[in-house]
């Protein structure tokens, strides 16, 4: 095929479940391409020398290589391919924000749309999976040294596979009862299926990966008593205390951060209550504070736990909202709506306690600030009322505390996240590295596995240069 | 892991009961004033019990809880030789041990067991404990002993007389610390029991201005954190119990609201229980079927 045959094709729109359904069960949304539509759209690659989309990738994942494979129709080779690089391609298929990473990079997309690199992803991942095909890759001979990886999320697990394929032996300590950090407590059902992550969990643990739930590292042992048993350290715990915005009422009944919303329906299932255990307010009205992807998360699993009206209320404008474009399309077409140029500035309670409403003012856009976006100013006398029954406060969180509060010596940031490396995740401490959100602050899954990567390259050299 | 070695029923009505578990780690760390979370099946809910007692060389944790609702009915239902799911800690920040020289201790319920680890604590540190106990009526007090062995004074109250002093803990604090208001020995107040007695507790030292620790047990979730479904307002600030906690000074604690977020869900703990109560009792077909009685 040609270069001008290729660019005639059109990209490959991702089956998924209708809306109006989908907004009331917690099923995946996008069915996945069926392996005509993969290989059709993998055929619009033009498979570039210098490959820009690459570039654009944290980990950089081989991308014209497996597009070509599955081309070619080797969907399993596709998938091997993926995972010289990326430990995890069935979770990135889903959640990484790949039109503003590899996609926005993509020389097809100069003109037209890009190729759609991340559903091609998805696509070869869970072939393999589905497949039964997933086998284990040479793993380097023992080098006798000893790593502990404190948290299980997707910046731990990759610096896990990295280091264990490299020879060493490695143990990911993680503080709740199941693997997968904010993979599993944080992003829904509906958007990443939790039996995902654990197939992709459970082929570190087939690399040889000893994983420890339960064990809460600072209070169990802290990192100093780990340093006592192991060669070296790597510390992924996150972005895990919630932020919220000190309004009055904020600690009313129905009133939840974002994360334990989601952590109740996500990793407890409260949405199969009384099956499970766990309980959730499911809120007929429900007003969600955020603009990010997890606001989205947010409201539409409280559409999905049986509210009748589900709002996000945001500053700024639709233009300046952080989600993704895609996530922002979904929580649209699912019925939840949009309070937009607005800020949240009381919330208002009956005497009981609960939440029966909030109340917000109006914004005007000025000039951009340091974040790049236009700054929002109250309108004075705008104030007005959204009645809700439950509240989700979704601004963002800042480090746990946990680890830097038990780890003398460790070098913070004034907001109290770890100062490491950006290149080595190299942290004041010897033999003690860092990466992820806990370094960054909230940011992306693949960032974090980008950060992961890099570790595990160091914390390698470091190992065998001891 | 986790393994129950020794199980006692304190009381039937309300149904209090004590277990030992191993759990080396934990009780080779744990200090007084710290918790676990628990889970007892995949679809069980995280809780979290305070610590009533550790035994480093044996390994062995123990809690006393009372069954409020399915959760802690679950874990009733455990016998010795069974395993916990999930149990994590130590959590939260040890009570801080100092030489405070005399410290009045007041417990109330289930709170008597949390405090008999503080208070053998205290003793370490050289501390004259003085010791309030007290429960609704006779049958529901237990650790007389083991408490006894912790103070240098005890005394006990009952609400109804039926043993000990009849009334409140609360009168018996107001007493000793008028009594002690010349010589100021007591520099501490240690208050744990349900909310609403902690409030008066705390309400009750307030006056004396003697410093007061109460330990505060809101709904948890991941308790490390994370969640912030624990928050409080102490102080006008609002502080997570498992992370900042759980203790706090009494006098800052707004009580109210604690008490309040603690009733969030009262319909559907009203309903799990009641489904599990009808599934314990089993078919009505009398042939051992899991139909649950629920047909």
């Amino acid at each position: 095929m040609s270069a001008e045959q290729k660019k005639k094709i059109p990209r490959q729109p991702m089956p998924e479940q209708e809306a109006k359904v989908r907004a009331r069960n917690f099923e995946e949304v996008p069915y996945g391409y069926s392996p005509e539509m993969a290989m059709l759209e993998a055929s619009r690659c033009l498979q570039c020398k210098k490959p820009k989309c690459v570039e654009g990738c944290p980990v950089n994942v081989k991308i014209p290589e497996f597009i070509g494979l599955i081309a070619g129709g080797d969907f399993v080779g596709a998938a091997r391919k993926l995972k010289e690089t990326n430990a995890l391609p069935a979770v990135c298929g889903r959640v990484c924000p790949q039109e503003s990473q590899c996609e926005s990079k993509c020389v097809v997309g100069k003109k037209g749309e890009p190729v759609a690199i991340g559903r091609l992803e998805r696509f070869a991942a869970d072939y393999e999976r589905n497949q039964g095909a997933v086998t284990m890759p040479a793993i380097a001979p023992a080098t006798g040294k000893k790593v502990a990886i404190v948290g299980s999320g997707p910046a731990g697990l990759t610096c896990a596979g990295d280091l264990i394929k490299l020879g060493h032996e490695v143990t990911v300590f993680e503080a709740l009862h199941k693997p997968g950090g904010v993979l599993v407590y944080g992003i829904p059902e509906f958007r990443l299926p939790k039996a995902i992550v654990q197939a992709e969990v459970d082929y570190l643990k087939g690399l040889g990966i000893k994983l420890v739930e339960n064990f809460v590292v600072g209070m169990l042992d802290t990192v100093d008593e780990l340093l006592e048993q192991y060669d070296a350290v790597f510390v992924g715990t996150g972005a895990g205390l919630p932020v919220f915005m000190n309004l009055p009422g904020e600690n009313l009944n129905g009133v939840y951060s974002a994360n334990e919303y989601l952590t109740r329906s996500n990793l407890m299932k409260a949405y199969l209550f009384p099956e499970y255990d766990t309980p959730v307010v499911k809120g007929k009205r429900v007003a969600v504070f955020g603009g990010g992807n997890v606001a989205m998360d947010a409201s539409r699993t409280a559409l999905r736990l049986g509210a009748e009206k589900s709002y996000i209320v945001y500053r700024r404008s639709m233009e300046e909202m952080p989600a993704r474009n895609e996530e922002i399309h979904h929580a649209e077409q699912e019925g939840v709506e949009f309070a937009l140029l607005a800020n949240p500035v009381r919330i208002i309670g009956n005497d009981q306690g609960w939440v029966t409403g909030v109340e917000c003012v109006r914004m005007a856009l000025g000039e951009p600030d340091e974040s790049g976006r236009r700054r929002p100013v109250p309108v004075e006398g705008s104030e007005f009322i959204i009645d809700v029954d439950t509240v989700v406060v979704s601004i963002g969180n800042g480090p746990n505390p946990l680890i830097p509060n038990t780890t003398p010596g460790l070098e913070l940031s004034r907001w109290g996240n770890i100062n490491a490396d950006e290149e080595t995740g190299q942290t004041s401490r010897k033999g003690v590295f860092a990466g992820g959100d806990i370094v960054t602050g909230a940011a992306t899954v693949i960032m974090a596995m980008g950060a992961g990567k890099k570790a595990a390259a160091a914390m390698h050299e470091y190992l065998m240069g001891q | 892991m986790n393994r129950i070695v020794a199980k006692a029923e304190y009381s039937r009505e309300p149904a209090v009961k004590m277990m030992q578990i191993e759990a080396p780690k934990i009780a080779a760390k744990a200090k007084g004033g710290q918790f676990i979370v628990l889970r007892c099946s995949e679809q069980g809910e995280r809780i979290p019990l305070t610590i009533a007692d550790t035994d480093p060389e044996k390994g062995l944790v123990t809690l006393v809880f009372q069954e409020v609702g399915k959760s802690t009915a679950m874990l009733g239902q455990l016998e010795v030789g069974d395993e916990i799911l999930d149990f994590i800690g130590p959590l939260g920040k040890p009570t801080h041990m100092d030489d405070y020289g005399t410290v009045l201790c007041v417990a109330g319920g289930i709170g008597i067991a949390p405090v008999h680890n503080i208070a053998k604590e205290l003793k370490k540190h050289g501390n004259k404990v003085i010791m309030v106990m007290g429960a609704r009526t006779k049958d529901l007090l237990f650790w007389e002993d083991k408490m006894r062995a912790v103070s240098d004074e005890l005394y006990i109250t009952t609400d109804d007389g039926s043993y000990g002093r009849h009334g409140l803990v609360t009168a018996v604090e107001q007493e000793l610390l008028e009594k002690d208001r010349d010589q100021g020995d007591i520099n501490l107040v240690i208050g744990i029991g349900p909310p609403i007695m902690m409030k008066f507790v705390a309400k009750t030292s307030e006056p004396f201005g003697v410093k007061t620790f109460v330990s505060l047990n809101p709904i948890m979730v991941d308790a490390t954190g994370m969640c912030g479904a624990c928050r409080v307002t102490v102080g006008g600030k609002t502080r997570f119990v498992c992370v900042d906690g759980p203790e706090f000074d009494g006098h800052q604690v707004d009580f109210d609201e604690l008490m309040t977020r603690q009733r969030i869900y009262p319909e559907q703990e009203k309903a799990s229980l009641e489904l599990f109560r009808q599934k314990q009792q089993g078919c009505d077909c009398g042939c051992g079927c899991d139909n649950g009685g629920l047909s």
